[in-house]
């Protein structure tokens, strides 16, 4: 079966590619494009942890057709980071013990910066609500909810 | 395994594939084809996508409304005029699925999914689809019983009329995980009122039975009454009355059976 030429920006840069028909974005992404930092974890759409921005809007990278981002801008973890620095959301999840053994965070970051991109000071409820359909099952959430309001410079609680 | 996707302008091209190759499957927001191939299913070889307006096109300014099969829960939430679906909307999945799942898709979800769907039905919408040979406006609990049946067409809109207030249309999901989870049970009820009784009353359930139902004992129960405790006490104790839930991993047949009674009585009382 012949492969699809795609072609599409990441992290700003475009990026040239041929996938097999059928191919999720989560595989063209790490195993095509070499970008790691989204993860594979249910492929179902239950965990998150392959959460990545599509034109600004979250998607489940695992359950987006690949050729369906033709065109389009698609933005990972690796992009977040300026330069040597981290971003603000990545430095209040150090900051805050909001990373443990790490799976879900790729997924919590995209998740946290998705809200954070419309909605610049959002209610402790909104960051609930935004990670909701990320699952981690070291922290209890408590520290991720903090370190996203954090890096907010929204209230954080003891 | 690769299969092979075909992209169409129009949905009517798009259903015109569907209607010669009934083992194609047509990509949605992707929340079931994309994970029912991440699964290894091998009895998809084709899939077929419509990249036309249409079927995104929301039509919330009359007394019926009309959303376009691929309108996502995202888009549905934020509309205003679309404010009496936004209960079921928001029950689906995180944000991400809800950027993704469509209005179209739902009517197709398997449970313990398909919430969307039961609030339709309690409004009595119609599902516009499109075969080989035109459209045609099916009800939805038509539809619904014949969703396996359905390969081959492809669903282009589903309508119904907007609810006088809110206090006639009620919806209520039962899930384990808060704000998101597979549904336990689902409800949704229609009372439209006339002259103070209930005229027209149409309670849908989820989880309840392969697809969605609705209760038509409960119905009976509140049809021509005033919702009164003992009008909702009939309909509570007749909630079960043709149902065949499942056990799954969030609950048991038994379970369901047990519950469904209780939480209607909640949502015709008005309470939380």
């Amino acid at each position: 079966m012949s492969k699809i030429p795609l072609q599409f920006r990441h992290n700003g840069r475009d990026v040239a590619i041929f996938v097999d028909g059928g191919t999720n974005l989560l595989v063209a992404l790490r195993e095509l494009i070499g970008d790691m930092t989204p993860k594979f974890g249910c492929g179902q759409g239950g965990c998150g942890t392959c959460g990545v921005l599509i034109d600004g809007e979250l998607h489940l990278s695992c359950l987006t057709l690949a050729e369906s981002v033709a065109g389009r801008s698609v933005e990972t973890l690796d992009g977040m980071k300026q330069g040597p620095n981290l971003h603000p959301l990545q430095r209040a999840f150090a900051d805050n013990f909001a990373a443990q053994c790490g799976y879900c965070t790729p997924g919590m970051l995209m998740a946290a910066k998705a809200l954070l991109d419309r909605n610049p000071s959002p209610s402790r409820d909104e960051v609930i609500e935004a990670i909701s359909g990320n699952i981690c099952r070291c922290t209890g959430y408590e520290p991720i909810i903090n370190a996203i309001l954090a890096a907010a410079g929204g209230r954080v609680s003891a | 395994m690769a299969v092979t996707v075909k992209t169409f302008a129009s949905a009517s091209e798009a259903a015109g594939a569907l209607s010669l190759d009934r083992t194609a499957r047509y990509l949605g927001g992707g929340t079931l084809v994309m994970r029912a191939l991440n699964e290894g299913d091998v009895s998809i070889s084709t899939v077929v996508r419509a990249q036309d307006q249409a079927l995104t096109r929301i039509d919330a300014s009359g007394p019926r409304i009309t959303l376009g099969a691929g309108v996502t829960f995202a888009r549905v939430l934020a509309e205003r005029d679309l404010a009496f679906l936004h209960a079921p909307a928001r029950s689906i999945g995180g944000p991400a699925v809800r950027n993704m799942g469509t209005v179209g898709g739902n009517l197709f979800a398997p449970n313990p999914y398909g919430d969307f769907t039961v609030a339709l039905l309690a409004l009595d919408a119609t599902v516009a689809v499109q075969g080989g040979f035109g459209s045609r406006d099916i009800p939805i609990e038509e539809f619904l019983q014949a969703r396996e049946r359905q390969a081959g067409t492809l669903v282009l809109s589903v309508s119904c009329t907007r609810p006088a207030s809110s206090e006639t249309f009620r919806y209520r999901k039962i899930a384990r995980i808060k704000p998101k989870g597979g549904s336990v049970i689902t409800l949704a009820a229609h009372l439209p009122i006339s002259g103070g009784r209930i005229a027209g009353a149409r309670i849908a359930l989820g989880s309840m039975a392969p697809t969605q139902i609705r209760a038509r004992a409960a119905e009976r129960a509140l049809e021509g009454r005033s919702l009164d405790a003992a009008t909702i006490a009939v309909a509570a104790s007749a909630a079960t009355e043709g149902t065949s839930p499942s056990d799954n991993a969030l609950g048991s047949a038994w379970y369901r059976r047990e519950i469904v009674g209780v939480h209607l009585r909640r949502l015709l009382s008005g309470q939380d």
